[in-house]
């Protein structure tokens, strides 16, 4: 735990692999680039690995000011206490306000462990970042500047918006996918402070034996367009039909975790809560009826077009097109209809 | 060799099951409408914690921490076979963030002899999977989190497969460690009937009560607490005891529970209302759907 400390910066933890970065750290960086700029502080990474240094640079293209780079043989592959020892003691030399990591597998396994060490707070899986004030309830008193942490709860049912007042530095994870990555601007410049490690073997009570990595199967989140087929899809046999209409316009096929349970396509497509979050120009849903949590994975895309034969589906809620019908004329006529603009234009 | 296993478990509502009903109007929900149950992936937590059991020996406690109603889940998990069951309550725990939570959790888990501590990966009411790494930390035992198999176990060493999201990833970590157990790791095994038979007269000393003052509804509190007393120390006798401990048994730091252990404060819940700015309705027929489309690429939508 560190004091309340205005002049801290904020920070976001790189993840990377294999000198590889992660995609949620950069999705970080245009918010958090946004909230130092309000807080009039500076955005500094937290890069961890061995041999990492072109890293810390790309955190720079993406908006950092500073990088602070840990390099050491022993954080070549990532391990809990090994970065959580590192990181733990970056926040106690430096203490940021603000230190925010991708709630990915290691960035979930790592930013509690952090949390528990410095007996700060931690929020899971925020959706949105903000800069407000916060008027605790008993002494009125009004502590300004606060990072509003929101996410979804209770199955995605509510929004909370979770505030840390005095027990800093204020800590979260984000979810993958829910915020635009900024484009990388390979002119600018920033401090890189290289920091000694201290590390022995016995931080590191992990050996790992063996590792499979298998490429996805498709990438949601990189789609312009996306089309999506729910449990109303009613078959395998007919989900053809959503990858008919997928690829006639060269859209992703994706679909609710009911139509993955199912088993009419593979968990890879799977958005929602429990799958990818994405953010396309064009989503359209198809036998889908809305459930917050596949909802909660879609709702940001830019237009939403609904096929749905009950037309109290709550999908029809978020959409900007509405085709209360059966999907099994709609999606032919939609295929027909595409293939004859495209000749047209 | 056999192992001492802890398995940490949460009653949760059911957040599956919520519907318009059980919200309050200022979009807050009502937890005490929906049907509470036991966390589903600490389900596969026991699950693992009994296939260790099958196969090298040992000893299951399952402790929760909660109201006293969540004495429910501790009965289930003796149905399915576990030894002991601890439940932990009291007051002052109430509005403990996972910071807090986990403290409390460790405080009990530290009078206990054990290998091996397994906890669900996170739990449906929050979806923080925070508790886990947080109590492994304050235990100073190594973590595995994400973990979809249990490879082995030989004589002072675990060997498991993670899920690593785009794969998997096997591990080797000397004992004791805290493992977080995937939904897709096990089928829980249901529960033995004989099992149940004896178990269901299993109660917690706050249940004793409430019952003998039930029975009893003209007895004055001396009179109750003396015959508690004797009904529980009969329940003790047949192994039908479930033990509660408050903050005072675990000798907690109260700075370090309840809300004034905990960093993470509400500042706003809302109810999800997601709404279109705009939207039309399209005829299902050529016409409709052309135009639609038509717009779509006026638009740039469709490229």
């Amino acid at each position: 735990m560190i004091e309340v400390n205005r002049k801290g910066e904020v920070w976001v933890f790189a993840e990377q692999h294999n000198g590889q970065l992660e995609d949620t750290p950069i999705e970080l960086m245009s918010k958090a680039r946004h909230l130092a700029d309000i807080l009039g502080v500076q955005l500094a990474a937290a890069v961890l690995g061995d041999n990492v240094k072109e890293v810390a640079g790309k955190m720079i293209h993406y908006g950092a000011d500073k990088v602070y780079l840990a390099e050491d043989p022993l954080l070549g592959t990532y391990q809990t206490n090994s970065y959580a020892k590192v990181m733990y003691d970056l926040i106690h030399k430096y203490e940021p306000q603000i230190v925010l990591y991708g709630a990915t597998i290691a960035g979930r396994d790592l930013a509690p462990r952090i949390a528990s060490a410095t007996k700060a707070g931690l929020t899971a899986d925020c959706t949105d970042l903000q800069i407000g004030d916060h008027e605790t309830v008993k002494d009125k008193k009004l502590h300004k500047n606060l990072l509003f942490q929101i996410r979804p709860a209770f199955g995605g049912n509510i929004i909370a918006t979770i505030i840390n007042h005095d027990r800093w530095p204020q800590m979260a994870t984000v979810r993958e996918g829910v915020m635009p990555a900024p484009e990388a601007e390979t002119t600018r410049s920033g401090e890189i402070i290289e920091e000694e490690v201290e590390l022995s073997r016995q931080d590191l009570p992990l050996e790992i034996l063996d590792e499979h990595k298998r490429p996805k199967k498709v990438d949601l989140k990189a789609s312009r367009i996306i089309v999506a087929g729910g449990a109303g899809v009613g078959s395998k046999d007919n989900f053809q039909l959503i990858w008919d209409l997928a690829n006639c316009l060269g859209a992703a096929p994706a679909a609710t975790r009911a139509a993955v349970d199912l088993g009419f396509i593979d968990h890879d497509h799977q958005v929602g809560q429990t799958g990818t979050t994405v953010r396309p120009s064009l989503y359209i849903a198809v036998g889908i009826s809305g459930a917050i949590q596949h909802q909660a994975g879609m709702s940001q895309s830019r237009k939403i077009v609904a096929v749905n034969n009950d037309p109290d589906a709550p999908i029809f809620g978020i959409a900007h097109y509405k085709i209360v019908g059966d999907l099994n004329e709609v999606v032919p006529i939609m295929i027909k209809s595409i293939k004859e603009k495209g000749i047209k234009d | 060799m056999d192992y001492n296993c802890v398995v940490l478990i949460k009653q949760v509502p059911d957040t599956k099951s919520i519907t318009g009903d059980v919200m309050n109007d200022d979009g807050t929900v009502k937890r005490s409408a929906l049907p509470a149950i036991f966390n589903p992936e600490d389900l596969n937590a026991l699950e693992l914690a009994l296939e260790i059991k099958d196969r090298f020996g040992g000893h299951i406690t399952v402790i929760t921490m909660g109201l006293p109603a969540a004495s429910a889940i501790l009965r289930e998990s003796l149905y399915r076979g576990a030894d002991e069951a601890i439940l932990v309550t009291d007051r002052r725990c109430a509005a403990s963030d996972t910071l807090a939570t986990s403290y409390i959790l460790s405080c009990a888990v530290k009078k206990l002899d054990y290998d091996i501590v397994l906890c669900g990966r996170q739990a449906i009411d929050g979806d923080t999977a925070q508790v886990g790494p947080q109590l492994a930390e304050k235990l100073g035992v190594t973590q595995i989190t994400y973990v979809e198999e249990l490879i082995g176990l030989d004589v002072r060493t675990i060997t498991a497969q993670r899920n690593i999201g785009n794969g998997w990833q096997q591990v080797k970590a000397e004992l004791p460690v805290l493992v977080t157990v995937m939904g897709d790791a096990n089928s829980p095994r249901v529960a033995a009937a004989r099992k149940m038979m004896k178990y269901k007269k299993a109660l917690t000393p706050i249940e004793v009560e409430g019952k003998i003052k039930a029975e009893n509804p003209e007895a004055g509190e001396a009179d109750i607490k003396e015959l508690a007393e004797h009904k529980c120390s009969k329940l003790v006798e047949k192994g039908l005891l479930i033990k509660q401990w408050d903050l005072d048994v675990l000798e907690a730091d109260l700075n370090w529970c309840g809300q004034s252990g905990s960093p993470t404060k509400v500042h706003r819940i809302q109810s999800v209302v997601l709404a279109a700015k705009e939207s039309k309705e399209v005829e299902p027929n050529n016409k409709g759907i052309s135009d639609m489309i038509h717009e779509l690429i006026e638009e740039k939508t469709i490229a």
